[in-house]
């Protein structure tokens, strides 16, 4: 089943690579991985999302715990969530294209952030099957670039991950 | 305050940890410390023959003492020559410092002269690693080093220091205590926890103690005997865990697993309640996870480790915490229970197991047991010497013969299984333990994986009995090539062995030869007795082509183990 990890951790420099390294050494899957500073710079907060059984993620948050940068580790997927998703994506925009992109990125609530003659920029939040029915939605043969960041994941109401 | 040197805070901060020994061996990158460690004599530094002795005899300081082991090595080479004894002492949970010297800040990441990735290359394999990039955060990050060493579940840290941080000044303050946010180890067992697995054990009528090195490590023995006698329960302890309840003990049904006893494995596996302490269910231990599960059985695991618990096997009742505060609280409420189911119909199955004497051998007049070399070991060091050995069929023979009777007289590796341990480990174990009989039972293909601490053994004059069981094969591959691979000998026979007596002479030690059985015991004797005070290299030509029994193949279940008798 899929999981969404949430991690506190010191912000220090090879903090990631330990998480990163467990995932690898104990043979874990990492579908996305996003990281960054917190409103405390001393910390970074960190989601991961992965799939194994029960006993598996059980493992992962236990020896996610085990790692001594790691302050606080919660499963988002426990309880009421919220994920999110950023992708920025690359698509060809000219002639009879250029209106049919325009409208499907008005669908999904994209924004176009640059055009060119013949490219659009846009730029989608939402959660990951939204971003990937919109690749679906249009013209693969129009994809020029896909960027995605990973999901990031909080608690909903006054579930809170903090030190 | 004055202003000190990078160098000068290491070493001090070493003082200020009571740290008695450091094994290790100089460099370029690591010269500030050595000149600083020249000019005291508190912190004495024992000069090894390679970075890896290094490592393992601090290991084996501390797996004999307790304290932290401390190792000192320079950059690039210096640093991953070590990693195979900080991976050794990872496996085995043993508390370590080792500094590692660097290239200076300014020069890390140009592939510089000796410059390695030290914390990328470790980071697998300890428990924590630092890089000190600043000579402020010197002191604060060696007390860190010791502090999450030899906490929780112990184990090895290494800081990795530029040499320029050596070189830097800052004033000099040592925190009396320290404590990180992200990591707060659990020693307090859950009490409601305990009170259930009390009721277990109280209601158990086929009942088994199973225990491990984490008894050792925490200093359990004495709470873990208490326990067991109070219960009268069989108990079987781990090859790590060797030591942790008397080996001689009617209680003790000896070593469960790949080369456990018939009434250990037996017992594991037809129990009803099983009570793991400090241990982890590994698969030289259970084997066959699926196997082992298909029982139907209740299943207490205490362990200061949460992530050991439900790990390869689903438990009833986890506890959390330090092991011998949860055992102390189980006999205390033990002794207020009234209650005690009678359990002598499962001894009676105990003993009809044990009665099969699974560790019976047959001696020959024209060649030498290995066996018997143990058990002869076992009479003359009356079961109280300290016994490093190195990894193979003697490390088997020495858990399953050698009954030991007291925690921290064990010192093998376990866990990683690195043969070259057993030399160091003596060396290691002599500087803890000065007086104390020190054996090193070895194998001739290990023996010669550290050999050159033949040297620095002659150098500091310890009087290590090396039993060097030598059968002229690299026996435990040898063993499973004749079992599974139709005796196709592959790379196990080395065509060209030294003369391991005038070797051991060539260093300037004692060395003997034993060929014939009768020789054994007077020879052992001539060790110990005559050449109290020297290094003595007992070279035993054994037996070419025996086995350890009994054996659970690889993958199969505990019970079906392979005995000696079906496979003569």
């Amino acid at each position: 089943m899929r999981h969404i990890i949430s991690v506190l951790l010191e912000n220090e420099s090879g903090a990631l690579s330990r998480v990163a390294g467990l995932f690898s050494a104990r043979g874990y899957n990492i579908e996305t991985l996003t990281v960054a500073p917190t409103e405390d710079r001393s910390l970074s907060r960190l989601t991961i999302v992965t799939s194994g059984s029960d006993e598996i993620i059980e493992q992962i948050t236990k020896q996610l715990n085990k790692l001594i940068d790691v302050v606080k580790v919660v499963d988002l997927s426990e309880a009421a969530h919220i994920e999110r998703e950023l992708m920025l994506i690359k698509v060809r925009a000219s002639g009879k294209d250029r209106e049919e992109m325009k409208r499907m990125a008005d669908i999904y609530r994209g924004r176009i952030i640059d055009v060119t003659d013949a490219t659009y920029v846009i730029e989608l939040t939402g959660n990951g099957s939204k971003l990937d029915s919109f690749i679906q939605a249009i013209d693969g043969g129009l994809i020029l670039e896909t960027v995605r960041t990973g999901i990031s994941g909080i608690g909903r109401g006054d579930w809170v991950l903090k030190v | 305050m004055t202003m000190m040197t990078g160098a000068e805070i290491v070493i001090r901060c070493l003082q200020e940890e009571k740290v008695e020994y450091i094994f290790g061996y100089p460099g370029g990158c690591v010269l500030h410390l050595y000149d600083e460690l020249f000019k005291q004599d508190k912190v004495k530094h024992i000069l090894v023959r390679h970075e890896q002795a290094a490592v393992h005899a601090a290991d084996a300081f501390s797996r004999s003492t307790q304290r932290v082991g401390v190792a000192m090595v320079t950059s690039g080479p210096g640093a991953t020559n070590a990693v195979t004894g900080i991976a050794t002492a990872y496996m085995d949970s043993i508390p370590l410092v080792v500094i590692s010297g660097q290239v200076a800040t300014t020069s890390i990441g140009q592939d510089a002269f000796q410059e390695c990735d030290m914390v990328g290359i470790t980071r697998h394999c300890v428990k924590h690693n630092f890089l000190v990039r600043d000579v402020r955060d010197l002191a604060v990050t060696l007390k860190k080093a010791f502090y999450i060493a030899a906490t929780g579940r112990p184990g090895p840290v290494v800081v990795d220091i530029p040499k320029d941080v050596t070189a830097a000044k800052c004033k000099f303050d040592y925190p009396a205590e320290i404590r990180l946010r992200s990591y707060n180890p659990v020693i307090k067992g859950h009490s409601g926890q305990i009170r259930k697995a009390v009721q277990l054990l109280a209601g158990a009528k086929r009942p088994v103690i199973y225990s491990g090195g984490g008894v050792i490590l925490s200093n359990a023995a004495n709470s873990l005997t208490r326990l067991t006698r109070l219960l009268g329960f069989p108990i079987t302890t781990t090859l790590m865990g060797l030591g942790g309840y008397p080996g001689t003990d009617r209680l003790f049904l000896g070593m469960p697993g790949m080369h456990g006893t018939v009434e250990a494995n037996m017992a594991m596996q037809h129990c009803d309640v099983l009570l793991a302490i400090g241990t982890r269910f590994d698969d030289r231990v259970i084997s066959n996870p699926e196997d082992f599960a298909a029982v139907a059985r209740k299943i207490i695991h205490v362990d200061i480790d949460p992530s050991s618990i439900s790990k390869r096997v689903r438990v009833d009742v986890p506890i959390v915490g330090n092991v011998p505060d949860v055992l102390d609280e189980m006999i205390r409420l033990l002794e207020a229970e009234r209650e005690r189911k009678d359990i002598s119909e499962w001894w009676a199955e105990i003993e009809g197991w044990r009665a099969r004497q699974c560790l019976k051998y047959v001696p020959r007049d024209d060649a030498i047991m290995p066996q018997y070399v143990i058990e002869k070991l076992w009479e003359i060091t009356k079961g109280d010497a300290i016994v490093a050995s190195d990894v193979g069929q003697h490390q088997m023979w020495t858990a399953q013969y050698y009954k030991f009777d007291k925690p921290r007289r064990w010192l093998n590796s376990g866990g990683l299984g690195t043969m070259g341990v057993g030399l160091p480990y003596a060396i290691g174990a002599s500087f803890a333990n000065p007086g104390k009989p020190v054996v090193c039972v070895t194998g001739d293909g290990s023996i010669q994986m550290c050999i050159q601490e033949l040297s620095t053994a002659k150098q500091f004059g310890l009087p290590i009995k090396i039993v060097n069981l030598n059968n002229r094969y690299l026996g435990m591959v040898r063993q499973w090539q004749e079992m599974f691979y139709s005796r196709r000998y592959s790379q196990t026979y080395m065509d060209s062995l030294p003369d391991f007596v005038k070797l051991a002479e060539a260093y300037g030690h004692v060395g003997i030869r034993v060929e014939k059985p009768k020789d054994v015991e007077p020879a052992l004797r001539k060790a110990f007795v005559d050449h109290k005070d020297d290094l003595v290299f007992l070279d035993i030509r054994t037996a070419r082509e025996a086995n350890v029994f009994p054996m659970v193949a690889a993958g199969k279940g505990l019970s079906e183990m392979i005995l000696a008798d079906e496979n003569l």
